[in-house]
């Protein structure tokens, strides 16, 4: 999703959550569900990036780790952490994937107007990941470019002899 | 129309097409056969028909013209030549692209038409159903209405108008059977009739007029003289039934005339449903999910201790167990549903090299689950095209070895266990274990002092990379291909070996489970992970040995009642913390010829295991097939024993080691 894709809508619905100190906001129609922790299976040799699974109903779904795509440093979770269940477009299929958020806050309307494209010079971020962001109540949010980075995360070379 | 109704044609047209080609490929090797030609001569028609109705009336004037040639055909008017049939499954071929559309630019369409005009230029035109009272009569009809005709309502009138419509010829009443008046029934007709017809008449224009109406007909196909056997001529209307005293005398005896050979299709027609795929497999993930919380309930009710709540969950496994089974059943497809795809190709190939080729298939009702069938075929058209290709020699070749001219090409599937073989067998020239053994070692595959049996030389050609073709043709040869094959296979869980004979020929078979949904599975426990071994790949539990508890810098091997089986620490080559108790065990499972122990530190149990597939953000990961849901919920690996067989033979071969890699 990129900004230019999104700026002829009026208005775009997201879902706020934490990750690390950085809120984050997921636009609201790739949301299935969310859900409390699950327990999550390791995958050995699968990276940080996507370390495990977990079982959603019967299905065995990725789960996602954004921090470590967006640069965000660890900061520990406690009892808010939630599970987001989210249907991306992957490969030109749509597949589930399930990312965790450290808190989960709202869903909220904002004004496409006010997405603001990232500023060239900002930060570590890859530019490719985040489709824009804008400002919240406390401070910056980031809106992530989902596909862009499970795409990646799924055309990545094999790492690892496992 | 809809997208709907045009889908529903699109579904037809595929089954009306595979029907069609299958019989005009029968028909180049029995072009006699009467029942073939009119099943062609159906298929052609009920495209035609459902095309012009669906509004495809591009495709029902194309086809219009085919029916048109094997109507001739079919009157036996023009044999079903080769040329016939070739520009037949040509013209099947544009179909597709008529019915969507596609554009003709190379003008291929209207050159089948006119090579068809061709044909049928060179043959005197007879009009199959226009009266044709100068030509000789061809043949004989005899029919007489049976049971109690009449108060079903026929009508010999318009039976004998029809007739008369299709060219019948001194139609003469057979009133030798009518009783005398006071044994008269109203209900039967007692009178039978005879006539000439045109030799254009068919068996099956015959079956139409007779279609509604319980009757004994004969048709003859032999030249008889005109009115030979018919008495004296009589008024050919039925003699009006006087009055109703006995019951009647005249025949009762059920219909002799045998029915032809129906369609097979049709009859099925009547006691299949077509199912979206979709839905089935929408149904396979829910009696999936219902074994996975049946063996949750089960666990539950056992650790409940409560006898009726035990007694309930032992009725829901049995239950779930038969659900899975018919489940399972259904999905099941007959070999037969890829086999028309091969008798194309072997055809076309057999034509284009020059190396006649006679195909055969052996159990082509073999049933195997629909996406086993699906990822088959790829595998299997290597398999052949090698055949034809590298395995088969050409004509003079072989009679210059005492071989008949034709080559024989057999594809053969059957169930053994819980496995489905499927074999392709050719009777060409073999492999030359001594000549890939060269091969394998130029290509570095092997070294020279490598002792190998000659089933483990054949196996080579299984490599990627390997290829002994010396020249790389536009078919095979390239070296890729055969490792696809063994690949795929793999994939499916499912192994291959080869046999050959030096000058007799080669075989191969492809040995596959009969389901990918739902497998027996061996449950192991490392670092208080679970993980999930396919229980047909185990070969057995042995203890680790105290001496090998800890990890060598080379190899580290098991001695298995005298062999050597390398294995492999999964603690360590899944990067776990922590160290092992002081037991542990080795699972040794096996992957075509190779085994490999894999330590762990628990053996859980078996399960009845429901294979979900891993995601693409996954794929990467080789080392796992798939994952599964426990009975408390939570999700176990798959492993992927194919694979980490290869990691146990690269741990003893660095060669081996480079080439995984490499792959």
């Amino acid at each position: 999703m990129r900004l230019h894709d999104i700026r002829p809508q009026k208005t775009l619905t997201v879902v706020t959550m934490t990750l690390g100190v950085q809120t984050l906001a997921i636009p609201a129609h790739l949301l299935r569900e969310i859900l409390d922790p699950l327990p999550v299976t390791r995958v050995p040799g699968a990276g940080p990036h996507v370390p495990g699974v977990v079982n959603v109903r019967g299905s065995v779904v990725p789960l996602a780790d954004l921090k470590h795509a967006l640069s965000i440093p660890d900061e520990g979770h406690d009892d808010r952490r939630r599970i987001l269940v989210l249907e991306v477009v992957l490969g030109g299929e749509v597949a589930v994937v399930a990312i965790s958020a450290d808190a989960v806050h709202e869903v909220t309307t904002i004004e496409t107007q006010a997405i603001e494209p990232v500023p060239v010079s900002a930060q570590g971020w890859p530019p490719d990941y985040l489709t824009g962001l804008y400002r919240g109540a406390q401070g910056f949010v980031l809106i992530p470019a989902l596909e862009t980075i499970f795409s990646n995360l799924a055309n990545r070379p094999m790492a690892n002899l496992l | 129309m809809t997208d709907d109704m045009s889908a529903i044609f699109r579904e037809e047209l595929r089954d009306l097409l595979e029907s069609l080609e299958r019989g005009l490929l029968d028909l180049k090797s029995r072009p006699t056969d009467t029942g073939l030609i009119n099943q062609v001569f159906r298929d052609l028609h009920t495209v035609k028909g459902s095309g012009a109705m669906f509004g495809f009336t591009a495709l029902a004037a194309f086809i219009h013209e085919f029916e048109t040639v094997f109507d001739r055909v079919r009157a036996g008017v023009i044999p079903a030549g080769q040329e016939i049939v070739r520009l037949a499954l040509a013209a099947k071929d544009e179909i597709p692209g008529l019915v969507d559309g596609d554009p003709d630019p190379d003008g291929r369409r209207e050159a089948i038409l006119g090579a068809l005009r061709d044909i049928m230029a060179g043959q005197p035109v007879a009009e199959a159903g226009a009266e044709d009272l100068a030509g000789p009569p061809l043949a004989r009809l005899r029919f007489r209405l049976t049971g109690a005709a009449l108060a079903m309502g026929a009508r010999p009138d318009i039976l004998l108008e029809e007739l008369r419509g299709l060219g019948a010829a001194h139609i003469v009443a057979d009133v030798s059977a009518v009783p005398g008046l006071d044994r008269l029934d109203v209900d039967t007709c007692a009178i039978g009739w005879s006539m000439d017809l045109p030799a254009g008449v068919t068996f099956a224009q015959l079956e139409d007029v007779f279609l509604f109406v319980d009757a004994d007909w004969q048709h003859d196909p032999v030249k008889a003289p005109t009115g030979a056997d018919a008495p004296a001529p009589q008024d050919p209307t039925p003699a009006p039934p006087v009055a109703a005293m006995a019951p009647p005398p005249v025949e009762t005896a059920p219909s002799v005339a045998a029915p032809p050979a129906r369609d097979s299709r049709a009859d099925a027609a009547g006691a299949t449903i077509r199912v979206p795929a979709e839905r089935l497999d929408g149904l396979m993930d829910s009696v999936g999910e219902l074994v996975i919380l049946e063996a949750r309930l089960t666990e539950l009710a056992r650790e409940s201790r409560d006898p009726a709540l035990i007694a309930t969950a032992e009725q829901i496994t049995r239950l779930a167990a038969g659900l899975r089974d018919t489940t399972m059943t259904m999905r099941m497809v007959p070999m037969r549903s890829l086999v028309g795809r091969f008798r194309r190709l072997v055809l076309d190939l057999s034509d284009k090299l020059g190396k006649p080729v006679e195909f055969s298939v052996i159990g082509e009702d073999t049933e195997l689950d629909k996406t086993v069938i699906e990822k088959l075929a790829d595998p299997l058209v290597h398999i052949l095209r090698n055949a034809i290709d590298h395995g088969m020699e050409t004509a003079a070749e072989r009679a210059a070895s005492g071989k008949g001219g034709t080559g024989l090409i057999e594809l053969s599937a059957a169930h053994a266990g819980a496995e489905v073989l499927i074999r392709v067998r050719d009777d060409g020239r073999g492999m030359d274990p001594a000549r890939i053994r060269a091969k394998a070692m130029a290509q570095g595959l092997i070294a020279a002092d490598t002792v190998l049996t000659d089933a483990q030389i054949f196996t080579l050609v299984f490599e990627p990379g390997f290829s002994t073709a010396d020249r790389v043709t536009e078919l095979s040869g390239r070296g890729v291909g055969m490792d696809v094959v063994r690949r795929t296979i793999e994939s499916l869980r499912g192994s291959l070996e080869i046999e050959s004979r030096l000058g007799e020929g080669t075989s191969v078979t492809l040995r596959l489970p009969l389901t990918l949904a739902i497998i027996e599975g061996l449950l192991i426990e490392v670092a208080g992970e679970r993980y999930t071994l396919p229980m047909a790949s185990v070969q057995e539990i042995v203890e680790l040995p105290p001496e090998k508890t800890q990890p060598k810098r080379t190899g580290d091997f098991l001695d298995i009642r005298g062999r050597f089986v390398p294995f492999l620490r999964l603690r360590a080559l899944f990067d776990c913390a922590g160290q092992p108790g002081p037991a542990q065990n080795v699972v040794i499972v096996m992957s075509g010829e190779h085994r490999v122990g894999l330590v762990v530190d628990r053996i859980v149990g078996t399960n009845q295991t429901v294979i979900k597939q891993m995601s693409k953000l996954h794929a990467s990961v080789r080392a796992v097939s798939g994952a599964t849901i426990l009975g408390d919920g939570s999700v176990a690996l798959i492993l992927d024993v194919a694979h980490l067989v290869g990691m146990g033979r690269a741990q003893t071969e660095p060669q081996a080691a480079a080439r995984e890699v490499a792959a």
